[in-house]
């Protein structure tokens, strides 16, 4: 029976997504009936007490006010939305208000006729889309809902009933639900209501008996109430199966195919589809097919409409090219691995068959081992919807110039006339014909084939002059020749037509195309939405506007972009937003709005909005244009993603180095604070002892030593400090008019006598400009630059020269000045620089000889980073006698201020 | 207000510091070289103890628990004119010139040496000694003379001219030697207060004066920068 298979864990995977989303849902409990008066209403406010007297926060949304004392006496006691009431050519009617409900969020609301249709002006077009939403925003909602409101029984119940029903509800919703509780009345009892004036007035009671209460329609009507709730608890209980005994029935999935077309018998046969669909449990889409042939705008309408049904009861659509219905449909439903095709039955006459070949005909004979499925339709327009005749109105130049053309010939002919047989001359009306037939279109060429024919006949063909023929040859000839130029102009017009259409669509690809690759080389996203406003806006002939969230969570136009008309509109956007889904003109959300908002989804979250705004409206009715405009928000989308995750993972690998320059601070503090504290304590511990074992002079050596390292110590957490603040920004530079000479001076005495016998040689010329400077910062460049020189510098003792006479090695420090600039150099006579070391000495914790040296290696990356905020350069140089020259520039942007001359007597 | 000429042989030092190790330390310091030290370890103890044991000298720490070192040099400076040296961290630069024109004497950086330390109490105590009157007519310092009775300056027993403005300032550095004086002190007091923003002209004419009095105006002996702060005249070796 049922084998047991591992579940695949994707379809688990689905199922538990499934059900998290459902648990965040808001549940749907539906009060299913077959007729008005079952007791829908009242078995709906009788559960809603029970609820209540459970502690259950119930709120009555909307119920109808029906005049029916029972249903009335229910309402008692419970807390109610107040409705709104909205004007109406000149009436007051009274509307749920969904806002209220949102704002108010009980645990449970009673909303009743879900089929309602909301008065204009209002959020959503259908009452069941605001339940909709009510579910989505977690809210439990009970409602009520007759089976003739069901959209695919639509057609069924119209021909039970004689009634065409206008308010739907799509079937997904029903489906859907939660729960459905049936309300069942046998026809006899609810006549008997009816009569006791139970349901409606006393005076709409005959009517209601002559026309739908009639005891057939009731028991119609029961029985397929019956049934839908039948099948429903067939599909529970296969789900239950399914969960506890794995069973593979979907993936035996069939996959059915309907074709559409203008005629009014589409939107039946979308219908009968999903109810053949549901039944098999099959997915089920709708193709149609444009072919060269021009529409009405009422046909065009139709089918966009058609597409939309489709897509409201759970089918997806498809749109194809081509000449050949049939050759199309049966290519797609090959690819697609369509099982079952669902097409109308044929409407024209025989004859049109016969003349144009039967569409039916070749789908049913090359359809190979697909199932063709036929249905009825009732012809209310006898148009025929495959008409071989196109409408399409040629100017009167186009024929003008068609007899232009035929006239030319004409001449042509005659000149031709002395040399060649007549019957050649039929050739160069040909050549007409197809002339015309390119240039000017049908109608123009059909002229055009009949005046070839009727000219050779007048012209050239014994008797001339007259249409009288000698030769009844000439009769054969006439025949095949019109036939032959009206065969031409058909396929040229047809030919030129496809190529147009294929233009079309290949400008709208193409268009999609360099759009995507202009966003793919763009990285900011001021850019993004720059560019692809700039492609929208010619392709969709519409302003486009691509809202974002700031910091705030507002949604504002990127830079540059025109804000928003009216707060009205800001609404709009702002729900499309939060709700994910597009809303404004011509959808079923908001449609009185001035624009329409497509939320710009990217594979986690909805990041922004597309205001469109069309210059011609009527355009965006198709849902081909709907969807074209989708697919260009996803790759806008996309982009934007892709250039906020860039952003993000920049900033990860700022976060990655930052790490990593943390604990290489870390290690080094670590390391050189422990020596000079080590030092200390040893030797400062060894000064505590009390034995005699220390001399004066061991003491004082033990003193000394513990107040170098401490100074050190000291020195190392300045620098520290420096980085410290360097680095987060902590820094900050205060310029003032400074003589750098001063400066030098005081950063040289800061090493009073610890340099020592250090020489150092400052050369400054006089009357050396004043510079905007930071002091002690530029004071602390000097003295770094100077501990650095110190450090690699030899003693000023011995050299190693020949004559081993003491040679001193000065420190020099120069200044001069540049182009806007002064250069401050800092050179030493030490081992100089290693190649290639010129740049990563400034960098931090960077030692070039780590077992020489005795600093941390920060010195110089404090120098670099206070320098670079004032906007200089540092850099290293070897000198040419041996040493390093460091240099570093201060810029000189103004002329430094004067000072008055003072009164000097002595002067 | 009273200023106690110091005759005592031990001179009485007040020691406004919340820091333990450092009391200690100091405590220990400043004993040892001849000074009775009174200690107290918050600002408002501190000032209480100022007026009631009147001490020669008060080392004021600027990071106080309690109040803020410059409230109390500013209440202090109400009533008293006894030498006051705050001691300020590092990197509180902001704090220590505004200690000193709120009128604190001198200024130490922690961490500070004991010869440093010594040294400006030294500085502070003899100004107090010295009053508003500068003792000699003469000063000398390195090679440099200055006869303040006559206004002539000498360099190696050469004179050297001085314009008005410089010999001013060299003369305020005199009467302020050995002790930090802030750029907006100096300019309040040789140009006047509205200039005391236009640090440009003091740098210039401190300039002038090294190059005229000292031998390596790039590395001065006597006329000390103090970066962000002031000029020193150092005169005490």
């Amino acid at each position: 029976m049922d084998d047991h298979q591992r579940p695949d864990p994707d379809e688990l995977l689905a199922r538990v997504t499934e059900q998290e989303a459902k648990r965040r849902r808001g549940r749907l409990k539906i009060f299913f009936g077959a007729a008005a008066g079952v007791g829908k209403t009242y078995t709906m406010l009788d559960t809603a007490h029970l609820r209540k007297a459970e502690g259950v926060d119930v709120v009555i949304g909307y119920v109808e006010p029906h005049p029916r004392p029972e249903t009335l006496a229910r309402l008692e006691g419970l807390e109610a939305v107040p409705p709104r009431t909205v004007e109406y050519k000149g009436t007051q009617l009274r509307e749920f208000d969904l806002d209220a409900a949102l704002a108010r969020r009980p645990t449970l609301l009673l909303v009743d006729e879900l089929a309602h249709t909301n008065a204009p002006g209002s959020r959503h077009p259908k009452r069941w889309q605001d339940v909709e939403e009510l579910l989505a925003a977690g809210i439990n909602v009970y409602t009520t809902v007759n089976v003739q409101h069901i959209e695919s029984f639509k057609d069924v119940i119209a021909q039970i009933t004689g009634v065409a029903v206008q308010e739907t509800v799509p079937d997904s919703i029903i489906e859907g639900a939660d729960e459905v509780e049936l309300i069942d009345l046998a026809p006899e009892d609810l006549i008997k209501r009816l009569k006791e004036g139970k349901i409606y007035q006393p005076q709409q009671v005959e009517g209601a008996l002559r026309s739908f209460f009639r005891t057939g329609n009731l028991l119609a009507l029961r029985e397929l109430a019956l049934r839908n709730t039948a099948a429903r608890v067939d599909v529970q209980m296969q789900e239950y199966r399914r969960d506890h005994d794995i069973q593979k029935t979907w993936h035996v999935g069939e996959t059915l195919l309907v074709c559409i077309s203008p005629s009014p018998l589409s939107s039946r046969l979308v219908r009968a589809t999903k109810r053949m669909a549901t039944s098999l449990h099959a997915d089920w889409m709708a193709v149609y097919v444009e072919t060269a042939h021009r529409l009405r705008p009422a046909d065009r309408t139709r089918i966009e409409e058609t597409l939309r049904l489709v897509e409201q009861l759970g089918g997806s659509t498809m749109t194809l090219n081509g000449s050949q219905v049939s050759e199309e449909v049966l290519r797609f439903a090959h690819e697609r691995n369509v099982s079952k095709i669902i097409v109308g039955k044929p409407a024209h006459p025989r004859w049109r068959d016969l003349l144009f070949g039967s569409m039916l005909d070749d789908l049913m004979r090359k359809s190979g081992d697909i199932d063709v499925y036929v249905i009825t339709g009732e012809p209310d327009n006898p148009r025929p919807f495959n008409a071989q005749m196109p409408r399409r109105t040629s100017s009167w130049s186009a024929y003008g110039q068609s007899v232009l053309i035929m006239v030319v010939c004409t001449l042509a002919a005659a000149l031709m006339f002395q040399f060649f047989a007549p019957v050649n001359l039929i050739m160069i009306y040909l050549v007409g014909v197809v002339l015309t037939a390119s240039r000017c279109g049908r109608g123009p060429s059909v002229l055009a084939s009949i005046l070839s024919v009727a000219a050779f006949d007048f012209f050239f063909v014994h008797p001339q002059l007259t249409f009288a023929v000698a030769d009844t040859q000439y009769i054969l000839t006439f025949a095949i020749m019109l036939l032959v130029a009206l065969t031409i102009s058909t396929l040229t017009v047809q030919i030129k037509q496809q190529a147009e259409t294929a233009r079309e669509r290949e400008k709208r690809t193409a268009s999609l195309y360099a759009m995507s690759r202009d966003l793919a080389n763009t990285r900011e996203t001021e850019a993004l939405i720059g560019l692809a406003a700039k492609h929208m806006r010619e392709v969709f002939n519409s302003e486009i506007t691509i809202l974002l969230p700031n910091s705030a969570g507002n949604l504002k136009p990127g830079v540059g972009e025109l804000p928003l008309p009216d707060l009205q509109e800001e609404t709009v956007a702002r729900w499309v937003f939060d709700h994910n889904h597009l809303a404004g003109l011509h959808t079923d959300t908001l449609p009185a709005s001035k624009g329409l908002y497509l939320p710009l989804t990217a594979s986690q979250s909805v990041i922004g909005v597309l205001a469109v705004n069309p210059k011609k409206p009527e355009r965006f009715i198709s849902v081909d244009q709907i969807h074209l405009l989708e697919t260009f928000a996803n790759q806008t989308a996309l982009a934007l993603e892709r250039a906020s995750l860039a952003l993000d993972a920049a900033q990860a690998q700022i976060q990655v180095e930052t790490e990593r320059t943390r604990n290489t601070l870390l290690s080094s503090v670590s390391h050189d604070l422990r020596t000079p504290l080590a030092v200390i304590t040893g030797a400062t511990s060894s000064l505590l002892q009390r034995d005699k074992t220390l001399s004066d002079e061991d003491r004082r050596e033990l003193a000394q030593v513990a107040y170098e390292e401490s100074e050190r110590l000291n020195q190392f957490v300045g620098n520290l400090l420096d980085m410290t603040r360097l680095e987060s920004g902590g820094l900050h530079v205060e310029k003032e008019w400074q003589l750098i000479e001063e400066v030098v001076g005081a950063a040289i005495n800061r090493f009073n006598g610890e340099n020592k016998g250090q020489v150092i040689h400052v050369t400054i010329p006089p009357d050396f400009p004043l510079v905007q400077f930071d002091g002690g910062l530029i004071e602390q460049v000097i003295i770094n630059l100077l501990e650095n020189a110190f450090k690699y510098t030899p003693q000023n003792t011995l050299q190693n020269t020949p004559q081993n006479t003491p040679h001193i090695t000065p420190i020099d420090i120069s200044a001069r000045e540049g182009i806007h600039e002064v250069i401050v150099e800092v050179a030493d006579r030490g081992m100089g620089i290693l190649a290639g070391d010129e740049e990563r000495i400034f960098d931090k914790f960077y030692r070039s000889q780590p077992s020489n040296s005795k600093g941390v290696g920060l010195g110089l990356a404090i120098c670099r980073g206070i320098i670079q905020m004032h906007g200089g350069r540092i850099w290293v140089e070897n000198r040419p006698d041996g040493g390093a020259a460091f240099r570093f520039t201060l810029p000189m942007t103004e002329k430094p201020p004067g000072i008055e001359e003072e009164d000097d007597p002595d002067a | 207000m009273t200023q106690t000429h110091s005759t005592k042989p031990n001179p009485v030092i007040l020691l406004i510091e919340d820091d333990s190790q450092i009391r200690r330390f100091l405590r220990t310091t400043l004993t040892s070289n001849g000074y009775t030290l009174i200690e107290s370890t918050s600002g408002q103890d501190g000032l209480h103890q100022v007026s009631a044991q009147r001490p020669d000298l008060i080392i004021l720490d600027l990071g106080l628990p309690d109040m803020d070192g410059l409230a109390v040099t500013e209440q202090l400076r109400a009533w008293t004119g006894t030498p006051i040296l705050v001691l300020s961290a590092r990197d509180k630069e902001g704090d220590k010139v505004k200690a000193l024109d709120l009128g604190a004497d001198d200024y130490l950086t922690k961490p500070f040496g004991t010869e440093e330390l010594l040294a400006r109490i030294r500085v502070g105590l003899r100004h107090l000694q010295q009053a508003i009157h500068i003792e000699t007519p003469i000063f000398t310092v390195e090679n440099v003379r200055v006869d303040l009775e006559h206004r002539h300056v000498f360099v190696d027993d050469q004179e050297v001219h001085l314009t008005p403005i410089e010999y001013k300032l060299l003369t305020t550095l005199i009467r302020f030697a050995d002790r930090v004086v802030t750029q907006r002190q100096l300019l309040k007091e040789i140009w006047g207060p509205s200039y005391d923003e236009e640090t440009h002209y003091l740098r210039i004419y401190m300039g002038q004066l090294r190059h005229k009095l000292e031998a390596d105006p790039a590395q001065p002996r006597f006329l000390i920068t103090e970066p962000g702060v002031g000029y020193r005249l150092k005169a005490d070796s």
